[in-house]
C-alpha cells in the first residue's frame, strides 16, 4: 500500500486528513500528523498536500548516520526509534518536506502509508493504492 | 474539563503597554464551555459600562471551545466587543482556520485591550507573543496584498490564521469587517473598526499540539460516527455543491428575496445570480474551514479584459455567498453575475461588511431617486438600480469618507436617514442592516430581538417558511419558538460548532462529545446553559441602553408583501409584547 495524492485540485483545505493522522497516532488534535495541507500561496490559489512519496531510494534513509530508517516494502521507510539520535538530517534531506518532527521526543515522524487519512478525505484528493 | 487542557488558558494582551499575560480560567470554561458563553462572560468582566467603542478600553475578545480541534465542524471563532455600529453588544463569528489556530496556539480565548501608538499587528505563535510593526501595511488598497505580506513574514504556513482589516477598518467605518484566510469574515457589527481604532492591522495565530481526551477509543468511535454522518448528510452535500447561494432560487420563487431596497421581494432576473447559474458560469474553487469536510465556501473566477490593451486579461478569485448576493445583488438591482462579482471584490478588498454596505447603498439609491439627496451629496455619483460602475465609485467615496454624506453612510442607514430622512425605508433593526430574508414576521422579529440582530440568532426565516400555507401560530407561540432556538444556538456557539452542523449535533451527541473532553453535562444542563448565556448577553445589552420600547420596525416591511401576504401590524405588536415578556425586558 502506498498513499497517493490523486488530485490536489479537488482539495478544499479542510485538513481532515491531518486530524485523522494525528488521531490515529494517539494524539487527537494536531500533535502527531505525518501529512500536511497548506495553501499554495494564499487561499485564492488552492492547496498543496505534503505527503511522503514512498521513494524507491529514499534520501532520508541515505543520510541517516545510524540506519534508524529502514527501507519499507512498497517504498518509503520505517523508523527504528531505538537507533535514532534525533540528529534531524533526514528532515533536511527530504525535498518535499514530508519528514515531520516530534518536538517532544526529538525524532522524525514519517508516513507509514496506512491509508487512514485517505479513508477520511471527503473529496477524493488522497487514495491508498497498491504499490 | 480535563486538567491538562490548554483551553482554560486566556491570553490577555495590552497593546498600550505592550504587555501580555496568560491566566488559567478553568472556572470560566467549566461553567460556560467556551465560544459565546466564555466570551460573554469575558466581555462583562473587561468592558466597563458606557465604554466608548473606539476607546482603548473596548476589549476585543476571541474565543474557541472544547470540541474545536477534536470534532468536525467545531470551526468557528466567536468575537465579542462593544459594537461601534450599534453602540451595544458586538458579536461576530468567523471560520477559516481561526478557531483551530487559536486552540492549537494553546488558548481558549484572547482578550485584547489598549491601543497601538503606531500601526502594528499582533503575532501569537504558541506561547510566543510578538508586537509587530504594520506602518507599511496601513492604507494599503487591497486586503489581499496585506495578507500576502504578513504571510511572507510569519511562520506557520498551513497552521495559522491571519485576521486582518482593510481601509474600511482603518477609516473607522462602523461596519468594517475583519477578514481571515482571504475569504472568511467577522463580518457584522464593526469588529474591523474596533481593530482600526486600536491601530491593529492584524492578529496572527498559530500553533500545533495534541489535545487530551478522557478515553481515546471512545473518542475515536464517536468521531467516526459524526464524521460519517457529516459526509453522508444531504444538507451537507447541498452546501458543498452550490454553497449558501443555493438559497437564491427558492427564496426568489417564494417571494422572500429583497429586491431594490425591498421595494419588491422577488425578480425574475434574479435567476441569473442564482447558485446554479453562478456555479455553472464562474465557480473556480471551493474552500473549507479547518476540520470541516463540507467545504461550503464558493470562489468565483472572474476573467476581465483590460480596456486599453488588447489580449491582456486579469483573473480574480472572488468569494460569493447568499447574503452578499442579496445585499450587493438583488438589493441593488444588480442581476448581472459579473457586475455582482465586481462589487463583491470591491468590498472584499477594503474590508467592508457586504451586508450593511449593500443595504446602505440601497437606501442611498432610493433616497437619491426620491430627491432627498442629490449629486451634491454623492459627489457627482448618479445612483441608480443596477449601475455597477456608480456603485463602485460610491464604495470608494464611502470608504474614504469623502464628505459628510459618505461619512454618515459609513455609519449605516440609521445615521444617514437621521440626517436626510427616509427612515421608513432605512432597513435596519436594532441599528443593524437587514439580512436577506423577507419571509414573514418571524424573520423581522428575529432581527429586532436577536441579541446580535442577525438572521442567524434565531432563524426566524425558517419559522416563517415552516408556517407557510398554514394558519399562523399565535404570536406568543412564534416568539417562544424563536427564543428557544436562540437559546440552543448559544450552546452551539459556545461549542463553536458551525450552525450548518446543528443537525449533526443534537443535545445527546453534544453531551457525548463533551464527555470526551471531560465535561459532564446532560441535555437539560446544556439547555439551562443556553438560557443563561442569552440572559448574560441581554444583561449587557440592557446595561448599554438597549430599550425594546424605543426600537421600531422600518415601515417598508409592512408595505412589501412577504410570501404569506402583507405582514400584519397587530400580529407583530402582540409578538413584540410577547418577546419583551419572554426576555424579561
Amino acid at each position: 500500500m502506498r498513499l497517493n495524492v490523486v488530485d490536489t485540485d479537488r482539495c478544499v483545505g479542510c485538513q481532515v486528513c491531518m486530524f485523522a493522522c494525528s488521531r490515529l497516532h494517539g494524539q487527537p488534535g494536531l500533535g502527531a500528523n505525518r501529512i500536511a495541507v497548506r495553501s499554495a500561496g494564499g487561499m485564492e490559489r488552492g492547496f498543496v498536500a505534503v505527503v511522503c512519496r514512498a521513494c524507491a531510494d529514499p534520501p532520508c534513509a541515505a543520510v541517516c548516520p545510524n540506519d534508524a530508517l529502514a527501507p519499507r516494502k512498497g517504498g518509503g521507510v520505517l523508523l527504528k526509534p531505538d537507533l535514532c539520535t534525533g540528529c534531524g538530517h533526514c528532515r533536511t534531506a527530504c525535498p518535499v518536506g514530508a519528514v515531520f518532527w516530534d518536538e517532544k521526543d526529538q525524532k522524525p515522524m514519517i508516513c507509514v502509508h496506512c491509508g487512514y487519512c485517505a479513508r477520511h478525505c471527503p473529496h477524493e484528493v488522497l487514495a491508498a493504492e497498491e504499490s | 474539563m480535563l486538567p491538562q487542557d490548554t483551553l482554560a488558558n486566556v491570553l490577555y494582551v495590552d497593546l498600550s503597554r505592550r504587555r501580555h499575560r496568560t491566566e488559567r480560567r478553568e472556572d470560566l470554561f467549566r461553567k460556560n464551555l467556551g465560544g459565546a458563553g466564555a466570551a460573554a462572560q469575558l466581555l462583562a468582566e473587561n468592558c466597563p459600562e458606557g465604554t466608548d467603542p473606539f476607546s482603548p478600553d473596548n476589549p476585543i475578545i476571541l474565543a474557541t471551545g472544547p470540541l474545536c480541534g477534536l470534532f468536525p465542524l467545531a470551526s468557528k471563532t466567536v468575537a465579542m466587543f462593544k459594537s461601534p455600529h450599534t453602540g451595544n453588544l458586538g458579536e461576530s463569528h468567523a471560520g477559516g482556520r481561526s478557531s483551530v489556530a487559536l486552540r492549537m496556539a494553546g488558548y481558549g480565548a484572547v482578550v485584547i485591550t489598549g491601543a497601538n501608538e503606531k500601526p502594528g499587528y499582533l503575532a501569537v505563535h504558541g506561547d510566543k507573543v510578538h508586537f509587530r510593526d504594520a506602518r507599511a501595511l496601513w492604507g494599503m488598497g487591497s486586503l489581499f496584498t496585506a495578507g500576502r505580506v504578513i504571510r511572507e513574514n510569519e511562520p506557520g504556513p498551513g497552521l495559522r490564521s491571519i485576521m486582518r482589516i482593510g481601509r474600511a477598518g482603518e477609516n473607522l467605518i462602523t461596519y468594517a469587517s475583519v477578514t481571515t484566510e482571504s475569504y472568511r469574515h467577522f463580518g457584522r457589527l464593526g469588529l474591523g473598526a474596533v481593530f482600526g481604532s486600536k491601530r491593529l492591522k492584524a492578529v496572527v495565530l498559530s500553533g500545533q499540539r495534541g489535545l487530551p481526551v478522557a478515553d481515546l477509543k471512545g473518542y475515536r468511535d464517536l468521531y467516526e460516527e459524526i464524521h460519517r454522518a457529516a459526509v453522508e448528510s444531504p444538507a451537507m452535500k447541498k452546501y458543498h455543491d452550490l454553497g449558501t447561494p443555493e438559497n437564491v432560487r427558492p427564496l426568489n420563487k417564494l417571494g422572500g428575496l429583497p429586491v431594490r431596497n425591498l421595494a419588491a421581494a422577488g425578480d425574475e432576473r434574479a435567476e441569473a445570480i442564482s447558485g446554479e447559474r453562478m456555479a455553472e458560469g464562474y465557480l473556480g474553487r471551493r474552500l473549507a474551514c479547518t476540520h470541516c469536510p463540507v467545504g461550503c465556501v464558493h470562489i468565483a473566477a472572474l476573467r476581465e479584459p483590460y480596456e486599453r490593451e488588447a489580449y491582456f486579461y486579469k483573473t480574480s478569485m472572488i468569494s460569493y455567498d447568499y447574503e452578499p448576493t442579496y445585499s450587493m445583488g438583488s438589493m441593488l438591482g444588480v442581476f448581472q453575475p459579473e457586475g455582482l462579482l465586481k462589487l463583491l471584490d470591491a468590498v472584499e478588498k477594503v474590508g467592508l461588511d457586504s451586508m450593511s454596505a449593500g443595504v446602505a447603498l440601497a437606501w442611498a439609491t432610493e433616497a437619491f431617486e426620491k430627491k432627498l439627496i442629490s449629486v451634491t451629496e454623492t459627489q457627482g455619483v448618479i445612483l441608480s438600480w443596477g449601475d455597477v460602475p456608480a456603485y463602485q465609485l460610491a464604495i470608494k467615496h464611502l470608504v474614504s469618507r469623502s464628505n459628510e454624506f459618505y461619512t454618515l453612510l459609513g455609519r449605516g442607514v440609521m445615521a444617514a436617514s437621521g440626517k436626510y430622512g427616509g427612515r421608513e425605508y432605512a432597513l435596519a433593526f436594532g441599528g443593524n442592516e437587514m439580512p436577506g430574508y423577507h419571509t414573514g414576521p418571524g424573520a423581522h422579529l428575529g432581527y429586532l430581538f436577536g441579541a446580535r440582530h442577525s438572521h442567524l440568532d434565531n432563524a426566524g426565516y425558517s419559522a416563517d417558511q415552516k408556517n407557510l400555507g398554514k394558519e399562523p401560530p399565535p404570536p406568543e407561540k412564534l416568539v417562544s419558538g424563536l427564543v428557544a432556538e436562540e437559546e440552543w444556538r448559544q450552546v452551539l456557539s459556545s461549542l463553536v460548532l458551525c450552525f450548518f452542523a446543528r443537525g449533526l449535533y443534537p443535545p445527546e451527541t453534544v453531551s457525548r462529545a463533551l464527555e470526551c473532553c471531560g465535561f459532564d453535562m446532560n441535555a437539560d444542563q446544556l439547555k439551562a446553559l443556553g438560557k443563561d448565556v442569552l440572559r448574560t448577553k441581554y444583561a449587557f445589552k440592557v446595561r448599554e441602553g438597549f430599550d425594546p420600547r424605543a426600537e421600531s420596525l422600518p415601515e417598508r416591511i409592512f408595505q412589501t408583501p412577504a410570501p404569506g401576504g402583507a405582514i400584519d401590524r397587530g400580529y407583530v405588536e402582540r409578538a413584540i409584547s410577547a418577546y419583551r415578556k419572554e426576555l424579561g425586558l
